[in-house]
């Protein structure tokens, strides 16, 4: 289970003297349970992407506590092979120098899954993403986008993590392939048995593939519905969001 | 190695690679390619022209040109080689610790940075030989001093540039540690910005050496080094402008083969635009897809 409590981050802007504060999240607490896929909605500069941030570890809140079946997320080895993530950015989210396969490899030496088996295992998780095993040896340059993130989501599953988040996943690629990209998601939740927390300023992606929704506005959260209630959401801010997309 | 194969392709790349690898073995070895001893004066000779077994001819007191040349590849090559890899040394390890850790770590050391910069190259290395002395060791110590703020400099920002990318937040999420991820992933991709740095400053370097020889505060006479060879030959330089010819055209030589290397090293260490005849089998990637890729 995840969890995130009464968790504050705030960004210092200017220099070393004239300095000021920019509180990007504001007391969030909610719970991701195990097997649940959880979309964050907001707008950009809503403070989504850095809620992504700290949930992954990679950055500490200033107060307040995100934790993994009760351990601290900011501890690596509570995070080693557990949490796992795919991001927005398919240019710039495998190293350039390593191929499919190295790029697949890296969170698996982790966990000490390497040798025979692991190639094994790299051409099983390719073939689960739908792309060819002879895709080992190609850089990710040599890739169109939509095959750069099921890169991405082969490497985030290679470890069987319990915990996916998918920042912005599938926003930078065309609509057929998000819908390609989201069953895919769905497929593999199925399989693996694994929570998403999907980031996502998408509403439809969100209402297609999540199971309860956290309207998130200026780093607070305004509203969690499960997904069914969508249509009844109480706060004024969910309201005009969702009033703007039934618009066209 | 695959580096290697990709600079054997590009032709000029692959030959200032000899021309370096050439010198710098004449360098090590140099007391047995050079023909004569090149401090060994023989007035007979004074000015003679090229022959059988003075091959570039001998200089202003009759020393064989072409061993001096050969002798002072040692300072003017291999010593600047090693003054600017204790540089880079230095500036890459304080740049990757400024650039990626950020905060106070940086702040600090760009204000080290700032500081160092703020004086004048050549003034500060004039202090430092006003200071230590007059010598070729003091001319490279005052280079590593004043040079390494410079490379910090460069490499940070590199650095900086892709330490927010994507996969490097992703190797961060399953907890890689901080050095492997400095090592595997932020290092390759600053390689050839540091690569390309060093040896357009190595050229430089190796001018300036020749600089302060030419200006007598580097190396003493009567050993060889290149720049005071030109100095030697200046004094004659209307009546026998020819003596200029050797050491000049060794450093326009030298200086160019390490800035077409460091233009081909970009190339050669980059997958995304070195990949050249092997991958061309592939029809699957079509020219449409490599130039949205590009985009």
């Amino acid at each position: 289970m995840l969890n995130v409590k009464d968790v504050y981050k705030s960004y210092r802007k200017g220099g070393l003297i004239f300095s000021e504060t920019h509180q990007i999240i504001k007391n969030v607490s909610f719970t991701c349970h195990a097997g649940e896929c959880l979309g964050i909605i907001g707008e950009s500069g809503s403070g989504k992407s850095t809620l992504g941030r700290l949930i992954l570890g990679i950055e500490k809140p200033d107060s307040g506590t995100v934790l993994l079946n009760g351990q601290n997320m900011a501890d690596r080895r509570v995070r080693a092979g557990n949490i796992s993530a795919v991001f927005q950015d398919y240019k710039s989210s495998i190293n350039p120098f390593y191929t499919v396969k190295d790029a697949i490899m890296e969170p698996m030496k982790r966990k000490n899954k390497t040798g025979k088996d692991g190639l094994r295992k790299i051409d099983q998780l390719l073939i689960q993403v739908g792309l060819d095993p002879s895709y080992k040896d190609r850089y990710p340059h040599e890739l169109s986008g939509g095959e750069v993130q099921r890169v991405c989501i082969a490497r985030a599953i290679s470890t069987g993590p319990n915990y996916i988040l998918l920042d912005e996943a599938i926003s930078s690629l065309d609509v057929s392939v998000q819908t390609q990209i989201l069953d895919l998601l769905k497929e593999l939740k199925r399989i693996y048995n694994m929570s998403y927390v999907f980031i996502t300023h998408d509403i439809q992606a969100a209402a297609y593939i999540c199971d309860r929704v956290l309207i998130f506005k200026d780093g607070q959260i305004e509203e969690l519905v499960d997904i069914d209630e969508l249509k009844d959401v109480q706060s004024a801010y969910a309201k005009e969001l969702f009033q703007s997309i039934i618009s066209f | 190695m695959k580096m290697l194969l990709n600079l054997r392709q590009d032709k000029i790349g692959f030959l200032s690679s000899i021309v370096i690898f050439v010198t710098i073995m004449l360098g090590v070895f140099a007391p047995f390619f050079a023909p004569h001893d090149p401090n060994q004066v023989n007035m007979s000779l004074r000015y003679a022209p090229s022959s059988m077994e003075y091959l570039l001819g001998n200089d202003h007191l009759g020393r064989c040109i072409l061993s001096r040349l050969i002798i002072g590849i040692r300072p003017s090559v291999l010593w600047v080689l090693a003054a600017l890899g204790v540089s880079v040394l230095i500036g890459a390890a304080l740049g990757f610790l400024a650039g990626y850790f950020r905060g106070k770590i940086d702040t600090v050391i760009m204000r080290m940075c700032d500081t160092m910069l703020s004086f004048p190259g050549y003034v500060m290395a004039l202090a430092i030989i006003g200071v230590l002395g007059v010598g070729l060791q003091n001319i490279l110590i005052a280079f590593i001093l004043i040079k390494w703020a410079w490379f910090a400099r460069i490499i940070r920002t590199s650095v900086l540039q892709y330490a927010e990318l994507d996969y490097v937040k992703f190797a961060k999420a399953p907890g890689i540690k901080d050095l492997q991820i400095i090592y595997k992933h932020l290092f390759p991709l600053t390689f050839s910005d540091i690569a390309v740095i060093a040896s357009s400053s190595m050229g430089s370097m190796i001018l300036q050496i020749s600089g302060f020889s030419f200006l007598g505060l580097g190396i003493q006479a009567p050993n060889a080094e290149w720049g005071m060879m030109l100095n030697e030959a200046r004094e004659v330089m209307f009546t026998r402008p020819e003596l200029m010819l050797a050491p000049g055209l060794a450093i326009v030589i030298v200086v160019s083969a390490f800035n077409f290397l460091s233009d081909s090293l970009q190339v050669a260490l980059n997958p995304a635009l070195s990949t050249g005849q092997k991958r061309s089998k592939q029809e699957s990637l079509s020219t449409e897809k490599k130039e949205v890729l590009m985009k």
